[in-house]
C-alpha cells in the first residue's frame, strides 16, 4: 500500500511537470511560431471587404433563403452556425435522410430552375462539419444563370471567378474539386459594390 | 459525389512511400530512446521534479503498478480541472456536468478520447490545453512504454527488470512526442489550422449580421491528438472541422500522422530483439492488413450510390475512406466525415478495424503490444499444428504465458460483447440511439467496441451522455486500457527471467512469408469468430436492406 502512495504522489509531481512544460509552454510556443511565420492562417484566415473582417474563408457563411446573387452552400446539420459544428449523423438507411434529401432537392431544382435529376448530390446532403464552405463545379455551375440574373454580371465573368474560387489541381486530387462559397460571395459582393 | 479510384490510389501511393521513408530513421530512434544510457540535463531536473530515482529498475509489478498510479492520478486531476472551470476560466465557463466531467477524464486518460461533450460549449482554452492536449501527449507515451517493456522482456534474459516506468515516459514524452508534435503543429498552421486564444468578429456582407469565428490554440492540440492515436477534437466535428483539417493536403498529412510512430515500431522491436527480419515480418502483417482494410472500405464506399451525407466536399469519399479505416486501425478515432452516415458495409468495416484489436498498425505502443500477442499464439497454433516447440525470440512458451496472452485475446471481446449486450436490455439506452432498423443497434455496437478498444470514434447518432450508458462506457474504456496493460507487464515480467533457448531443427521459424501468413490469418480469424454474430445483426443486415 505504502508502494501505492509512493507512486501516486511520484504521479501528481510528474503530472505538474507535464502540465507546465506540454500544457503551457509547448502551446504558447506554437502559438509566437504562428504568429511569426503564418499569422494570417493563426488568426482564423480572416478575409476583408472594404477594410472590415467579413468571412472565415475556411468557414461557410450562410446565405438567406431568398437571395438571389449569391452562390448557395450545402445544406448543414448546425444551421451555418460557426460558434458550433456537426453532422445529422442520419444513419444510411434512415429514412429521415432519404426524406431531406428529396426535400432539398426539390427546393434547389424550383430555386434554380432545373430539373430534378440535375442537382448533384453535394448539393443536398449535409457536410461532416455543418461548416464546409466548399461546394461541387457541377453545384457551382448549376448556380451560375440564376447570380448572372440576380447580379447582372455576365456568365463568363461569373464562371472565370468561380474557376477563380476553386481548389488548385493538386488539392482536387488528394481530395476533390472544391468551389470555396465563401470567396465566391466575396468576389461578388466586392464586384457589386 | 463520385468516388475516385485515381485519387485513392495517389494517396496510398503517397503514403506507401512516406511511411516507407520514415519507419527505419524513426524506429531507429525510438529504439535509442528505449535502450539508452544517461540522462539529459532538463530530464534530470524533470526526475528532481517529480522525485524520480531514475537509475532504479522496477520489476514488472512496480512498473504496472505506476501505470496505474499515472492513470488513476490522470483520471482526478482532469475531473477535478473540469469540475472547477469556472475558477479556471475567470468565472467565464459553467463547470463539466459531473457525469460528462468522469467520462471525458477516463476517456482522455485512456487514450480513447470519446467525446460526450460538445467542445465548442463545454470546455475553454484552459480546459483544452492545459488539461486535456496534456493526456494527449502521456496517455500515447504510456502506450509506447508498455509496448517497451514487453519487447525488453524478449531481448533480456535472467532478470527481473523491465526499465523504470518514469524514466521511459520521460523520455518518449520529452524526446519523441514534443518535438514531432511541434514540427507538425507548425506544418498545420502553415496550411491554415488556427493557433491563436480568440475569437474574431465579422460581419456577413450578405446578410449584414455578426458572426463569431472560433479561435483557440488548434494548431498544438491536433498535431498530438493525431501523433498520439488519441482522436480527441478541439471542435465536435473533429478533423471534418475546416479549423482543425483545412484541406486536402492537411488531411493526408494527418493520416500520415497518425500512421507514422505505430509503423515505426516495428522496426524498433527488430532493433531491440536483435533480428530486423522478426521486426520486418510484424511490420508486413501490419501493412497488409492495413492495404486489404483500406481496398475493401474503398469498395464499400464506392459501390454506394448516394455518397455525399456527412462527407466534406473538399476530402470527398476517397479521402475519407482512407482517413475513416486509419483512424479506426490505430486508437485514434479522429473522423473527418461522419462515420454514422457511411454507407453501411463502410461502417461495418470501420468497426471491424476496431476489432482485429487495433493492431494494423494500431494505436502508439499498443499496436505492437497487441501483434506480438497475436504473434505468441499464432506461434503456440504453429506449433501444435505442425508439431514443433513454441517458442518466440528464444523463449519458450509455456502454459502460464499462453493463459496470459488468451486472457489479454478474451478481455477485449467480453467486454464489447456483455456490454452491448447489458446496453440492449436497457431501455433507457437503447432510447440513447435513436436510428431505425439495425442501425439502431450498430450504433450501440460501435460505441462499445470503439470505447474498449480505445478509439473514441463514434456513429454519433448516438446520446452517450446520461448517467446509465456514460458509466457503462467508463467501464469498458477503463478495462479495456487496463486490464490489457497489466497482462502485456506480466508476460513481458515472465519472459525477461527466461534464459533463452537456442533455436534447433524442430524450432518454426517466426520470420518470413509464412509465418507473416499465418500471423494475419490469426489476428483476422480471432475477430472474425468473436464478432461476425454482432456485425451480422448490425453493419450487414443493414447493408442487406437496400
Amino acid at each position: 500500500m505504502t508502494a501505492y502512495l509512493r507512486q501516486f504522489g511520484t504521479a501528481f509531481r510528474f503530472l505538474a511537470v507535464a502540465t507546465v512544460l506540454l500544457g503551457v509552454f509547448y502551446p504558447l510556443v506554437m502559438f509566437g511560431v504562428g504568429q511569426a511565420v503564418a499569422s494570417a492562417q493563426a488568426n482564423g484566415s480572416i478575409a476583408r471587404l472594404n477594410g472590415q473582417p467579413a468571412a472565415s474563408t475556411l468557414l461557410v457563411q450562410a446565405v438567406p433563403e431568398t437571395e438571389t446573387r449569391f452562390f448557395f452552400p450545402r445544406p448543414s446539420a448546425v444551421k451555418w452556425d460557426s460558434t458550433t459544428s456537426g453532422a445529422s449523423n442520419l444513419g444510411p438507411s434512415d429514412p429521415a435522410l432519404s426524406k431531406a434529401e428529396s426535400a432539398a432537392r426539390a427546393a434547389v431544382a424550383a430555386r434554380e430552375g432545373v430539373a430534378e435529376s440535375a442537382v448533384p448530390l453535394d448539393a443536398v446532403t449535409a457536410s461532416g462539419s455543418g461548416l464546409d464552405p466548399d461546394i461541387s463545379p457541377a453545384y457551382a455551375e448549376l448556380q451560375v444563370p440564376r447570380v448572372a440574373k440576380g447580379t447582372g454580371l455576365s456568365a463568363d465573368d461569373l464562371r472565370k471567378m468561380v474557376s477563380e474560387a476553386t481548389s488548385n489541381p493538386v488539392l482536387s486530387l488528394l481530395g476533390q474539386p472544391a468551389v470555396n462559397t465563401t470567396k465566391l460571395n466575396l468576389a461578388i459582393a466586392a464586384r457589386l459594390k | 459525389m463520385q468516388f475516385s479510384f485515381l485519387s485513392f490510389i495517389t494517396q496510398i501511393a503517397i503514403l506507401i512511400v512516406a511511411l516507407g521513408a520514415v519507419h527505419q530513421p524513426l524506429g531507429a530512434y525510438l529504439a535509442k530512446v528505449a535502450d539508452g544510457e544517461g540522462h539529459r540535463p532538463f530530464e534530470r531536473w524533470i526526475y528532481k521534479a517529480a522525485g524520480v530515482g531514475p537509475d532504479s529498475a522496477q520489476t514488472w509489478k512496480a512498473y504496472a503498478r505506476s501505470v496505474v498510479a499515472l492513470s488513476a492520478a490522470g483520471v482526478i486531476l482532469l475531473y477535478v480541472g473540469q469540475r472547477v472551470q469556472p475558477l479556471l476560466s475567470g468565472g467565464q465557463i459553467a463547470g463539466v456536468d459531473p457525469w460528462v466531467a468522469m467520462n471525458t477524464a477516463i476517456s482522455f486518460i485512456t487514450n480513447t478520447n470519446w467525446q460526450s461533450y460538445t467542445p465548442e460549449s463545454t470546455v475553454g482554452f484552459v480546459i483544452q490545453m492545459a488539461f486535456l492536449a496534456v493526456q494527449n501527449f502521456v496517455s500515447a507515451a504510456v502506450g509506447i512504454a508498455i509496448a517497451f517493456a514487453l519487447v525488453r522482456g524478449f531481448a533480456r534474459k535472467g532478470t527481473d527488470s523491465l526499465g523504470n516506468f518514469w524514466v521511459d515516459m520521460t523520455r518518449i514524452t520529452f524526446r519523441v512526442l514534443l518535438p514531432l508534435a511541434a514540427l507538425a503543429a507548425a506544418v498545420l498552421v502553415v496550411a491554415g489550422v488556427v493557433q491563436n486564444f480568440w475569437p474574431t468578429a465579422v460581419t456577413n456582407p450578405l446578410t449584414g449580421v455578426s458572426q463569431t469565428i472560433p479561435g483557440g490554440p488548434v494548431a498544438s492540440q491536433e498535431a498530438i491528438k493525431i501523433l498520439g492515436t488519441n482522436g480527441g477534437g478541439y471542435f465536435n466535428a473533429n478533423s471534418a472541422h475546416p479549423f482543425e483539417n483545412p484541406n486536402a493536403f492537411t488531411n493526408l498529412f494527418e493520416v500520415f500522422l497518425l500512421l507514422a510512430i505505430p509503423f515505426s515500431l516495428p522496426y524498433t522491436f527488430g532493433r531491440m530483439v536483435g533480428s530486423r527480419k522478426q521486426g520486418f515480418t510484424i511490420l508486413t502483417v501490419m501493412a497488409a492488413l492495413w492495404i486489404i482494410t483500406t481496398s475493401l472500405m474503398a469498395w464499400a464506399v464506392a459501390a454506394w450510390p448516394s455518397l455525399g451525407e456527412g462527407l466534406e466536399q473538399r476530402f470527398g469519399p476517397a479521402a475519407s475512406g482512407i482517413f475513416a479505416t486509419a483512424t479506426t486501425l490505430t486508437s485514434t478515432g479522429a473522423v473527418n466525415a461522419a462515420h454514422d452516415s457511411l454507407p453501411p458495409l463502410a461502417g461495418g468495416i470501420a468497426m471491424f478495424d476496431m476489432m482485429l484489436g487495433e493492431v494494423a498498425p494500431g494505436g502508439v505502443g499498443s499496436g505492437l503490444y497487441g501483434m506480438l500477442i497475436l504473434a505468441i499464439v499464432a506461434v503456440f497454433l504453429g506449433g501444435l499444428m505442425v508439431g514443433r516447440t513454441p517458442e518466440y525470440l528464444g523463449k519458450k512458451i509455456q502454459a502460464r504465458h499462453m493463459t496470459l496472452a488468451a486472457l489479454y485475446l478474451l478481455v477485449t471481446p467480453v467486454l464489447v460483447l456483455v456490454l452491448t449486450g447489458a446496453a440492449v436490455l436497457i431501455p433507457s439506452v437503447v432510447a440513447d440511439a435513436p436510428a431505425p432498423g439495425p442501425h439502431q443497434f450498430s450504433e450501440l455496437l460501435y460505441a462499445f467496441t470503439s470505447a474498449t478498444n480505445n478509439n473514441g470514434s463514434a456513429f454519433a447518432g448516438i446520446s452517450a451522455s446520461d448517467p446509465i450508458i456514460s458509466s457503462l462506457i467508463n467501464v469498458a474504456m477503463w478495462l479495456g486500457r487496463v486490464l490489457p496493460m497489466v497482462l502485456v507487464l506480466a508476460l513481458a515480467g515472465c519472459f525477461a527471467k527466461q534464459e533463452p533457448i537456442p533455436p534447433s531443427p524442430g524450432t518454426l521459424p517466426t520470420y518470413g512469408p509464412l509465418f507473416a501468413g499465418l500471423l494475419g490469418t490469426v489476428a483476422v480469424l480471432f475477430s472474425a469468430l468473436n464478432y461476425f454474430p454482432a456485425l451480422a445483426l448490425g453493419p450487414i443486415a443493414e447493408g442487406t436492406l437496400r
